[in-house]
């Protein structure tokens, strides 16, 4: 690798201050420092510092979303093709034909992603003259995963540009934002363009061109009373499995439950994130399957009762899985305390599935994340002083006891 | 009653290069340097001109604030040089030795604390007893609440205790005799709990404390933070056992002699082993021809918390230890490629403290310096009641405040050491501690 280093060392002065290019310094260094780690040197305190930093953290992330990414490309092609074989337009197909085009499919909208949301970050980078933070590495495969196949590609142009400016960017950027960008980019979606984010027909590519074929995914179908075409339809291998229409990388447990053992084992997500999530939810389900019944009878509650019944599958769809792993646990916006962590979890689980059934809201796991990373800080804000309060009241102790003496 | 600490945040980084138990043959240096450095806060005062003949423990410089506080010379010889930075700032004082070194004789006659401090102060002995919070030289008006001795090292590389300090038990003794005069509170000495020592086992007149765990367990803020942590207001006064027990000969024999037992470690070593030696000695004849070729970083010091120098540089007052890396001012290609290159933790990388092996680690950042993203990572290095990212930040935006409530007394930049190895965004905390505990001596004192 010698004479990539050498080329690299070749064109450097250009860029840095005084050289031609001087403006372009931070483009050139996010690809030489991509390309090789610095040669800095510790100067003071620890001499010896650990191999991890922000760039292999990010790309263990990235790697962890891999098998969901995979396995979203064989579903688009799997539903893709199932309603082209039921409409007896195509006989039969193989597993690779729907991997191909799953990912034909995915392609444009990963490289939009990138595109649009590395080009705003050069942009800063360049206006304030530092190197590109790696954040946007992990958000940019985040957010291809969460969005519907059909979605046009300008509308998510949009959606980045606003969720990188206005999610990150004017806090100044990776590890300043208060909200999970990703999560801001769909929420953007969802109440900017909601007829391609919901109903029937987007979720499936080329849905909409077919009459009378609904894509609709398992929570909206539940939502709407048609209880008996889901269970029809899909078992809780299939949920498991994730062979259900939804978001491209959403709908697999099995894969995103792959990458949640990554990000453990290299301890990169906090796992008490993860557990109380899980917790909160499990919990909140069994109360609806405890209480649906009393609930829903004879009271005007009576169209959630399919929602109430589905009990713990609620852990399997809609994106929990998805949203615990890898948006909850995202450090920047979740809590940062240990305690603060296992309440943050428990009240997205938790609160998930509450809004999930009582209103009818399949979008309730990407909202309730939004919703406590606002509420992150208060909580470890109550945490740290906790803290505070024994440091103080040894001060206190000692004066009362001084005071009697 | 004594009470054991068991810690379990933290780490044992396990380097290749620690010292084996022999004594290296090395002709003594010729020229000794004090370095007003090594005294965080203090700003000296020279006593001395070039020149001069000196006797070991005499004056060389005192503090400009408190010109009680002394620093003396720890060989005999001639002042022969005063190094000067940007300023005129002291960096050094050099003297060169005599061949047989003379020693002035102090008041060992030391019955009351007043006297017992006077005689420490005359012999610059003084600096080896520092305060918490803040980590400076205590300042002798003050009444300590406790006094608190780490006989436990669980650094990477350091020094056996065991080995260093044989035949100095009565010296050690003494010591304790001479700082329990110095409180009204208890002596507290922590050893390591999961093996006994043959020093401090019949050490008597202090409070014993077994502490077993990874490091940091042997820091002696660890220990404090665990037994009687300091409030604001009160001061707690440490001591380590090499200058107990320089203390301890201090008020045996009447001669300030400032001979140590020091570690020649780290993986840049042919062969790491122990050099007896005075502080302040020129390192030059302890690394001569003991160096592996290539690119080193020397450190007076351990790897966590040393000072860099030349290989022309001199051995830390309070040093006890040299450390030499390989120097990592190299490009990695591909560098942040998991599992590529070590991690302490399980973090995106094999793990160090699991496994029994011996890494070499040189001096690269491995990355570069970012906002804090990571969460909780500090705290598995950090066994204190206290948030450090919460404490870091206060610290940088210069809250006086909210670093008392996090508890900025009972932290020196030290106990921030394995928190700053593992930092993700590689920021330099222990620079960072130490500005914010400079912040509360300014404002608060």
């Amino acid at each position: 690798m010698k004479f990539l280093r050498d080329a690299l060392d070749g064109i450097k002065p250009n860029f840095i201050s005084g050289g031609k290019w001087e403006k372009w310094n931070p483009v050139f260094e996010t690809f030489e420092t991509f390309l090789f780690t610095p040669d800095h040197v510790t100067t003071s305190g620890s001499h010896i510092r650990d191999g991890v930093d922000m760039k292999r953290l990010m790309t263990v992330v990235v790697l962890a979303l891999f098998p969901a990414l995979f396995f979203g490309m064989y579903n688009i092609g799997y539903f893709h093709f199932e309603q082209l074989v039921a409409i007896g337009q195509l006989p039969s197909y193989t597993f690779m034909e729907a991997f191909l085009f799953g990912l034909w499919k995915m392609l444009p909208i990963i490289i939009v992603s990138y595109g649009v949301g590395l080009g705003i970050e050069f942009i800063f980078a360049m206006f304030y003259g530092h190197s590109i933070h790696e954040g946007y590495f992990v958000t940019g495969m985040l957010i291809p995963l969460i969005v519907p196949v059909d979605l046009p590609l300008w509308m998510l142009a949009v959606a980045i540009v606003f969720g990188v400016v206005i999610g990150k960017e004017i806090f100044g950027g990776t590890g300043m934002n208060i909200l999970n960008p990703a999560l801001v980019v769909r929420a953007f979606l969802f109440f900017a363009y909601p007829t391609f984010m919901s109903g029937d027909k987007v979720w499936v590519a080329g849905a909409s061109e077919i009459d009378g074929m609904s894509g609709a995914t398992i929570l909206g179908q539940l939502g709407s009373g048609a209880e008996a075409v889901v269970a029809q339809s899909y078992s809780v291998m299939d949920m498991f499995i994730g062979l259900i229409p939804g978001s491209i990388g959403e709908t697999s447990t099995l894969a995103i439950l792959m990458g949640a053992v990554v990000l453990l084992l290299a301890g990169v997500a906090s796992w008490r994130i993860m557990l109380s999530g899980v917790i909160g939810a499990g919990i909140m389900s069994a109360l609806f399957l405890l209480w649906g019944g009393a609930l829903t009878d004879a009271s005007a509650l009576i169209g959630l009762k399919p929602l109430m019944d589905f009990g713990f599958n609620h852990l399997l769809v809609g994106g929990f899985a998805f949203g615990l792993v890898f948006m909850a646990t995202d450090p920047v916006s979740a809590t940062q305390t240990n305690t603060g962590k296992w309440i943050y979890g428990f009240l997205i689980g938790f609160l998930s599935i509450l809004l999930r059934v009582l209103n009818g809201f399949p979008e309730a796991v990407m909202l309730v994340i939004l919703l406590l990373n606002v509420f992150a800080p208060t909580i470890d804000h109550y945490v740290v002083q906790a803290s505070v309060k024994r440091r103080n009241k040894r001060v206190e102790d000692r004066i009362k006891k001084a005071l009697s003496a | 009653m004594s009470q054991d600490i068991r810690i379990k945040r933290g780490v044992d980084i396990k380097l290749v290069g620690k010292a084996e138990k022999m004594f290296a043959n090395v002709p003594q240096a010729t020229v000794f340097a004090l370095r007003p450095d090594d005294f965080h806060g203090v700003t000296p005062k020279l006593a001395v001109k070039e020149g001069a003949q000196v006797n070991a423990g005499d004056t060389l410089f005192y503090s400009k604030y408190d010109d009680r506080i002394k620093f003396t010379s720890p060989v005999s010889g001639e002042v022969t040089e005063i190094v000067r930075g940007a300023k005129r700032k002291i960096l050094e004082v050099k003297v060169l030795v005599d061949s047989e070194i003379t020693y002035k004789e102090f008041n060992t006659n030391a019955s009351s604390k007043e006297e017992v401090i006077e005689t420490l102060l005359e012999s610059g002995a003084w600096a080896y007893i520092k305060q918490r919070p803040y980590d400076v030289i205590a300042n002798p008006s003050d009444k300590p609440k406790a006094i608190f001795i780490s006989g436990y090292n669980s650094a990477p590389l350091s020094v056996d205790l065991d080995f260093a300090l044989q035949g100095k038990e009565k010296s050690l003794q003494k010591g304790i005799e001479i700082v329990s005069k110095l409180t009204t509170g208890k002596v507290h000495l922590s050893v390591d709990g999961s093996q006994p020592s043959s020093i401090f086992q019949n050490i008597s007149g202090v409070e014993l404390h077994n502490v077993t765990g990874p490091h940091p367990a042997g820091n002696v803020g660890v220990q404090i933070h665990h037994i009687n942590p300091v409030n604001k207001g009160e001061r707690v006064w440490v001591v380590t056992p090499q200058d107990l027990a320089i203390i301890g000969d201090l008020f045996l024999t009447g001669k300030f002699n400032a001979e140590r037992v020091i570690a020649l470690s780290g993986s840049e070593v042919k062969q790491p082993r122990y050099v007896k030696t005075i502080a302040g000695t020129s390192i030059t004849n302890i690394i001569k021809d003991a160096l592996k070729a290539g690119d080193h970083r020397i450190i007076t010091g351990g790897p966590l918390t040393g000072t860099k120098i030349s290989e022309n540089g001199y051995l830390g007052y309070y040093d006890n230890q040299i450390t030499v890396l390989p120097e990592g001012n190299k490009h990695r290609f591909l560098g942040w490629v998991p599992w590529l290159y070590n991690s302490i933790f399980s973090m995106a990388g094999s793990s160090l403290a699991s496994k029994g092996k011996e890494y070499v680690m040189d001096t690269n950042k491995n990355g570069e310096e970012r906002a804090f993203v990571v969460t909780g990572e500090m705290e598995k290095v950090f066994p204190f009641d206290i948030y450090p990212m919460y404490l870091l930040k206060s610290i940088m935006y210069n809250d006086i405040g909210e670093m008392e409530n996090l508890g900025i007394y009972e932290v020196a930049p030290e106990d921030f050491a394995l928190a700053e190895v593992i930092n993700t965004s590689k920021i330099n905390l222990q620079k960072t501690v130490r500005e914010g505990l400079d912040l509360m001596i300014k404002e608060v004192g």
